[in-house]
């Protein structure tokens, strides 16, 4: 089987909130580690990428941003007129922008053209092999289906023009799971565990593309195996609650309340990912990333994830 | 560091400081928005439950989050585009006595396109060809933007029917959370741009001017002419619908302006969605809406901060060993099993450290929470509550957090 990082197009996705972005980077990040020439390329244009590698916010055109890794937000009109320029030898640089803002009128219209573009300049840049892998900060989970499954509907949609011809190879790459993976990212929370499992069916049924990876961040840690629990339990009981507030310089309360507190939230956790991976194929990897008391974003949290990542990887 | 005074707002203050209970009280519509994964929808439930519970009246959550937990949290098998009630046997198992009823409905985009259709179609041929089109299916569930459209479209609807004394709605998930604020105007720009006109020329009439020649030839080599057709065929029926779209959409944009309805923003104290809030919070204020109350969901206990706490369980962390010692032994006499001092020491040195954990997260977040740079009427926290909601009961604990009492 073939390893997230030996993949050439990698799809990132995941609810609101779940921290795609972090992931999405760190992957690139841990890529670009192992020798990879990685392009990072965000999709919902909002300049998050930017926070994660302490950079300013990345064009159409890739810039490198770390060694070895380049960073690009999507822009349709600019992929259009790549497009134009590349596939089609259209010479029509006087007359792209009124043609552009036709094109976005008919994209804001009718279903998959814009996702096609999208889709179509992740996968042209993984057919030119500018790049060793593609790592892709998707949109969120409601969106990214639509995406993967755009060049699938305009074949049963468009029946002939340039289009239709462009869409074959492009499914060729989506559709070879040696080449092409989609990983979902959620938290041990109720919603984003039951949006990654309905995704994954969507996925399955809609889409061409294979869920290669599930990546559960902000995995709190174990505090007491078994029977150190029954301790725990136990320093709450007079006898135990007494000796403990005399052998030090304050009440114990909070910090034993802090401690159970995180004992439930962990406990409730685990309980949706077993429910996850339950429903989860044998087949997609599932990952999983401490929680991070420090720091919550900027270029340390992505080198963080990152080497978890790698731990989690075996690398 | 003391609190700026809005965060010391709640429930029970002098009269005439804002609270969430005055605030619900005076509107009649609440659209609760904000970053994803924040707890949004459940909060919009809450405030709609506990303002039953307070206020009287007839309340509504409309809700755009498909979740069957939702549904089964209010006593319902399920939600749907029409409005339900929630049995009054829910909230007597949640021990509460409404003084008001409590409605329910989910959106579904394309129950709701559908209904839109068939109001705006001019006659029934119209309304049958759109409805059988085959890329109106495709285009109702996938418009871009339709979710956030309708949406707004269907809260105009209710409140137009005057049925309910408050409604509060919930926001889609959106790319951007501002989307669904622009999505009619947007809707209504689209339909009446010259653009549209212009494609769709060719499939009028024969007449196409010599200037616009080269586009089409353009986008017939992109997309096909068959595809083109079948799209501008399609508009051409939708333009038919053009003057009660612009007018729908122009009456929805003025009652989110309308002094009756407020916004509610919900987020955490986390670094990015707490960003993603603010910023939401500064456009609603630059649009001249009436930011009503910014509500913080899963905030840690204050005790987290306290430098007492602290000081005890640093000491608990540098002390283990001579903690562990004192301590065996009333572990021991409740039962010899607990009292081994290498374990007992472990213990309190996760104890220790999980404290300091948390609290490094708990002071970030205060910090965050004191600089917010929008200071809405309301400033509402919520507690990190420890088990996920369930039912009507947990959702009036998590209103009664937010009315602060």
């Amino acid at each position: 089987m073939t390893g997230l990082l030996d993949l050439e197009l990698v799809f990132v996705t995941g609810k609101g909130g779940v921290g795609k972005t972090t992931v999405a980077t760190a992957l690139a990040v841990l890529a670009a580690q192992h020798h990879r020439r990685v392009l990072l390329c965000e999709v919902d244009a909002k300049g998050d990428v930017a926070g994660y590698t302490e950079t300013s916010p990345a064009g159409f055109e890739p810039a490198e941003v770390l060694p070895g890794l380049s960073a690009m937000s999507m822009d349709t009109e600019a992929s259009l007129r790549e497009y134009l320029k590349l596939q089609l030898r259209i010479p029509v640089v006087g007359r792209i922008g009124p043609l552009a803002k036709a094109f976005d009128f008919v994209a804001t219209a009718a279903p998959g053209v814009r996702e096609i573009l999208t889709v179509g300049k992740f996968c042209y840049e993984v057919r030119e092999r500018h790049y060793d892998m593609v790592v892709v900060d998707a949109p969120a989970t409601g969106h990214v289906v639509g995406q993967l499954a755009a060049p699938q509907g305009i074949n049963d949609l468009v029946k002939v023009g340039l289009i239709r011809s462009q869409t074959d190879w492009m499914l060729d790459i989506l559709s070879d799971p040696e080449r092409t993976g989609l990983v979902a990212v959620c938290t041990p929370e109720e919603m984003p565990v039951n949006e990654t499992i309905e995704l994954a069916a969507r996925v399955r049924d809609e889409t061409t593309v294979r869920l290669d990876t599930v990546v559960v961040n902000r995995v709190l840690p174990e505090l007491f195996g078994r029977s150190e629990e029954a301790v725990f339990e136990a320093l709450s009981l007079p006898g135990p609650a007494g000796a403990l507030a005399s052998a030090l310089p304050g009440d114990p309360t909070p910090v034993l309340d802090a401690a159970r507190l995180a004992v439930t939230l962990r406990r409730t956790r685990a309980t949706h990912l077993d429910r996850l991976r339950e429903a989860l194929d044998d087949s997609v990897d599932m990952l999983y990333l401490p929680y991070l008391f420090t720091r919550s974003h900027g270029l340390r949290t992505t080198r963080q994830v990152a080497a978890s990542l790698g731990e989690e990887l075996g690398l | 560091m003391t609190p700026p005074p809005s965060q010391r707002r709640g429930h029970g203050h002098a009269a005439d400081e804002p609270t969430i209970d005055g605030l619900l009280a005076a509107k009649e519509i609440a659209v609760a928005c904000g970053p994803g994964g924040v707890g949004k929808t459940t909060t919009a439930a809450a405030l709609a439950a506990t303002a039953a519970v307070h206020h009287g009246g007839k309340v509504l959550v409309l809700t755009v989050d498909p979740a069957r937990r939702l549904a089964n949290a209010l006593g319902l098998d399920g939600l749907g585009n029409t409005e339900r009630r929630v049995p009054p046997e829910a909230f007597r198992a949640a021990g509460a006595k409404p003084r008001g009823q409590l409605w329910a409905a989910m959106l579904d985009t394309k129950e709701s396109w559908d209904a839109l259709i068939r109001r705006h179609a001019p006659d029934a041929t119209t309304r049958d060809q759109i409805l059988a089109n085959p890329l109106y299916a495709n285009i109702a569930g996938r418009f871009v933007q339709s979710h956030d459209y309708i949406a707004m479209e269907r809260l105009f609807e209710i409140h137009a029917e005057g049925d309910y004394d408050l409604i509060v709605v919930d926001t889609p998930p959106t790319r951007n959370a501002l989307d669904f604020l622009d999505a009619p105007r947007r809707m209504a720009d689209f339909f009446s741009s010259r653009l549209l006109r212009w494609l769709i020329v060719p499939y009028r009439s024969r007449l196409v001017n010599v200037a616009s020649r080269p586009f089409y030839s353009i986008a017939d080599r992109i997309l096909g002419t068959q595809f083109l057709a079948d799209i501008a065929e399609f508009f051409i029926l939708f333009q038919s619908m053009y003057d009660g779209f612009v007018a729908r959409a122009d009456a929805v944009t003025r009652l989110l302006s309308d002094r009756r309805t407020t916004f509610v923003v919900v987020s955490t104290l986390e670094t990015v969605p707490l960003r993603e809030a603010e910023f939401f919070a500064s456009e609603l204020t630059g649009r001249k809406l009436h930011l009503g109350a910014i509500v913080l969901n899963k905030v840690l206990p204050d005790s987290l901060r306290s430098s007492e706490a602290t000081a005890v369980a640093e000491h608990l962390r540098d002390a283990t060993a001579e903690v562990a010692e004192a301590v065996a032994p009333a572990l021991a006499a409740v039962d010899a099993e607990l009292g081994q001092v290498d374990q007992v020491q472990r213990v309190l040195g996760e104890v220790a450290e999980s404290f300091l954990n948390f609290r490094v997260v708990a002071v970030r977040e205060a910090e965050a929470r004191s600089h917010l740079a929008t200071a809405p009427d309301v400033l509402a926290t919520v507690p990190f509550f420890d088990t996920d909601i369930y039912d009507l009961g947990g959702l009036l604990r998590l209103g009664a957090a937010v009315w602060g009492t």
